[in-house]
C-alpha cells in the first residue's frame, strides 16, 4: 500500500494534475499564508540580526554596511568570555537550572503517586484545583506574595521564626538565601501543573496489573514501585531529557521579577544580562553574541540529551 | 466480614491500608495550605488597618477589618486604566491566537498537502532556535514597533507549542466526517468551520485560557518594547509599584502619606490584578488537563 502510494508520488505532474491539485487545495494555501508570514517575519527576519554578532555594531549603518569585528569576527565572544559579570551570569544560568531539577523535578512526580492514591474524587479534584492555582498567577503576584511572606521583620514566616525563637531570616536580601528562596518558589508555582502530565500517565495504566497485584498481597509501596513508576518512566525520561536540554536556557520572567541589587553576584543570569548591556547599555553586538551562543549552546545540549536517551534505550523526543 | 475475622493477618493490612489513606489525606491537606497560605496572608493584610500592620499583628485573619485599601485602588483611575487596557489586550490576543493557530493547524493536518513537511519543518525550526532578544529588539524597531500598542499583540499571537496541542487534536477526529463532506462537496474553510471548529470546542477553551493567561500574566515584551506608561500592561505597572519605582502615592484623610497603608494597598493592588483568573480557571480545569495531555503527546 505504501509503496504504491511512493510510486504514484513518484510520476511527474502534468499540468492538468497540477490544475486539478490547485483547485482542489488552495484554499489550505490561503489559510496557511498568515501563520507563515508570521513565522518569516518574527521568527526568522530576526536571525539575519545576528550578524550583528560578528560586526561592530554602528546605529547609523544598515547592517550589511557595519564592518567586521576583530578575530574574525569573533571579537565579541572573546570580550564576553573575558567579561567576569558574563562568566558569572552563565555560571548561575546553569546552577539555577540546576537546582530547578534536582530539587523541583521529582516534586510531581511524588505529588502525582500521592493523588492517585486518594480514594475520595471530591477531594482529590480539590487538592488539584488548589494545586494548580500557583501556575497562573503571574511571577510579579508571585514576587508581591514572597515578598510580603518573606520579609524580614513583618512577613508571616519571620514572625513564625521569632515567635520560635529563631533567627531572623533574609531571604530574599541574603544571595544564598535567595538561592533557596527563588528555588523554593519555583517549586510552590509549578509542582500541581507538572504533575497533571503524570498523572495523565498513571490513568493509562492498566488497572488489571494492580489487582492481580493486590491478589499476590503487594502494598501500597510495592505497587507504586513496581507498577506506576514503571508505567510512568517514558514520561519521566522525555521530560527530563526537555528538563536536561534546557540547562543553558534563561526565562527571563521569573529571575527578572526576584532580582535585587543585593543578590545580584548570585541572581544575575543570561538572559538578565543580556537585558542589561543590550537593550540597557547599548552594548548590541557584545549581547548578541552572548545570545547566539546561549542559543546555540541551547540546541547542542538538547539534542545531546536526545541522543543520551536513544543510547539508553529510551524513546527520544525527536 | 466473617472470612475477615477469622483471618487477623488480612485485618491487620486492612488498617494499615486504611491508616495509609489518612495519613496521605493529611499529607494533601498540607500541601493546600502551602498553596493557600500567601494568598490567605495577602487578603488578610489588604483588609487590615495600618496600626496593625506596623505592629506586625496580622497573620491570617485580618485586624481591623476594613476596605480602605480597595477603594483607594478603584477610586484611582491609573489603575482601573491600566486593568481595562490589559483586559482588553488580553481578549484581542486571545481572539487573535486563536485564529492564527486555528489557520496554522489545519492544513496541516491534510496527509495529501504538498509541502506539507516543509511548512511543519519551518515551524519545528523555531521551537529549538530563537534569533535572540537584541535581534529581535532591532526587527521591533525596524518594523515601527516599538512604543506602538501593536506590539503587545501582534510578535506573540501565534505560540507552536499550543498550535501543536491543537493539531494533535484535529488529528484525533475521525478522517471519515470529512472525507463524508467532501464528498458533499464542501469547501476545506466549510469543513473547518462546520465540523472541526465545533467538535474542538473544548480545546479550544483550553488553548484560550492559555493564551489569555500568558497575556495577561506577561510583562517581558512591554519591558522591552515599551515606554509609553499609557500602554504599560497591568503586570508592569504592578512591577513598578512593587519595586517602588513609581512610589505609590497615598494620602489618608489627615494629608500625610503612612507606610503601613502602603502596603495594604500593595496587598490589595495584588489582590485585584490576580482575581479575574482565579475565577476563570477552576471551571476551565478538565478542558486543561485535556490540552496538556494531548501537547504531552508524541507527533
Amino acid at each position: 500500500m505504501a509503496k504504491a502510494k511512493s510510486e504514484n508520488a513518484k510520476k511527474p505532474m502534468t499540468k492538468q494534475d497540477l490544475w486539478i491539485y490547485v483547485k482542489r487545495y488552495w484554499q489550505l494555501y490561503l489559510l496557511l499564508l498568515a501563520p507563515m508570514i508570521y513565522f518569516l517575519v518574527f521568527k526568522y527576519s530576526p536571525m539575519y540580526y545576528v550578524l550583528i554578532a560578528f560586526k561592530k555594531y554602528s546605529i547609523v549603518q544598515k547592517v550589511s554596511e557595519m564592518p567586521w569585528a576583530k578575530n574574525n569576527g569573533f571579537e565579541y565572544f572573546i570580550k564576553a568570555f573575558k567579561n567576569k559579570d558574563f562568566i558569572n551570569a552563565l555560571r548561575n544560568t546553569v546552577l539555577l537550572n540546576l537546582f530547578d531539577l534536582i530539587c523541583g523535578f521529582p516534586v510531581p512526580i511524588i505529588f502525582a503517586l500521592l493523588l492517585n492514591e486518594l480514594k475520595f474524587k471530591f477531594f482529590k479534584k480539590t487538592v488539584q484545583t488548589v494545586a494548580y492555582m500557583p501556575h497562573f498567577l503571574s511571577w510579579i503576584i508571585i514576587y508581591g506574595l514572597a515578598f510580603q511572606l518573606f520579609a524580614p521583620t513583618n512577613g508571616l514566616i519571620n514572625m513564625i521564626i521569632e515567635k520560635l525563637g529563631g533567627q531572623t531570616i533574609h531571604f530574599l536580601d541574603d544571595p544564598n538565601s535567595w538561592v533557596k528562596t527563588y528555588i523554593g518558589v519555583g517549586i510552590w508555582q509549578s509542582f500541581g501543573w507538572n504533575s497533571i502530565i503524570y498523572l495523565a500517565a498513571i490513568s493509562g495504566i492498566s488497572p488489571e496489573l494492580y489487582e492481580a497485584a493486590s491478589v499476590d498481597g503487594a502494598n501500597r509501596f510495592q505497587k507504586m514501585w513496581h507498577i506506576t513508576l514503571p508505567g510512568i518512566r517514558p514520561t519521566i525520561v522525555v521530560l527530563l531529557i526537555l528538563a536536561l536540554g534546557n540547562i543553558m536556557g534563561s526565562g527571563f520572567d521569573r529571575v527578572f521579577a526576584f532580582q535585587n541589587n543585593l543578590v545580584m553576584k548570585n541572581a544575575e543570569v543570561i538572559s538578565t544580562f543580556v537585558y542589561k548591556y543590550g537593550i540597557k547599555g547599548l552594548q548590541f553586538s557584545l549581547s548578541t553574541a552572548i545570545g547566539l551562543f546561549q542559543s546555540i549552546a541551547n540546541v547542542i545540549f538538547l539534542l545531546f540529551a536526545n541522543w543520551f536517551s536513544r543510547k539508553m534505550g529510551e524513546r527520544g523526543i525527536m | 466480614m466473617k472470612v475477615e475475622m477469622q483471618n487477623p493477618s488480612v485485618n491487620v493490612s486492612r488498617l494499615k491500608t486504611k491508616i495509609g489513606d489518612w495519613v496521605i489525606v493529611a499529607i494533601c491537606v498540607v500541601i493546600m495550605l502551602i498553596c493557600l497560605l500567601p494568598m490567605i496572608n495577602l487578603l488578610a493584610r489588604s483588609l487590615s488597618k495600618t496600626e496593625f500592620l506596623i505592629k506586625h499583628e496580622v497573620f491570617l485573619i485580618p485586624k481591623g477589618f476594613n476596605l480602605s485599601a480597595y477603594s483607594t485602588v478603584l477610586g484611582d483611575p491609573k489603575y482601573i486604566k491600566a486593568f481595562g487596557w490589559t483586559a482588553f489586550l488580553t481578549l484581542v490576543c486571545t481572539f487573535l491566537s486563536l485564529l492564527m493557530s486555528t489557520l496554522c493547524a489545519y492544513p496541516l493536518i491534510f496527509p495529501a498537502l504538498k509541502g506539507r513537511k516543509f511548512f511543519n519543518a519551518i515551524i519545528t525550526v523555531t521551537m529549538f532556535f530563537n534569533a535572540g532578544t537584541i535581534p529581535n529588539y532591532l526587527l521591533m524597531q525596524n518594523l515601527k514597533l516599538l512604543d506602538n500598542p501593536l506590539v503587545l499583540i501582534i510578535p506573540g499571537c501565534l505560540s507552536v507549542y499550543n498550535m501543536i496541542i491543537l493539531r494533535s487534536f484535529f488529528y484525533g477526529i475521525p478522517d471519515s466526517l470529512r472525507e463524508a463532506a467532501e464528498m458533499d462537496g464542501a469547501s476545506y474553510w466549510t469543513i473547518l468551520w462546520n465540523v472541526y471548529i465545533p467538535l474542538s470546542k473544548p480545546v479550544l477553551a483550553t488553548l484560550a485560557l492559555f493564551y489569555a493567561v500568558g497575556r495577561w500574566n506577561g510583562y517581558s515584551d512591554a519591558l522591552l518594547y515599551m515606554k509609553k506608561e499609557q500602554f504599560y500592561p497591568l503586570q508592569l505597572l504592578l512591577y513598578n509599584i512593587l519595586q517602588n519605582i513609581n512610589q505609590v502615592e497615598v494620602t489618608t484623610q489627615e494629608g500625610f502619606s503612612t507606610p503601613g497603608l502602603q502596603e495594604s494597598l500593595k496587598a490589595a493592588i495584588v489582590m485585584f490584578s490576580t482575581v479575574p483568573i482565579l475565577c476563570i480557571y477552576p471551571g476551565l480545569q478538565k478542558y486543561f488537563i485535556q490540552g496538556v495531555t494531548i501537547g504531552a503527546v508524541k507527533e
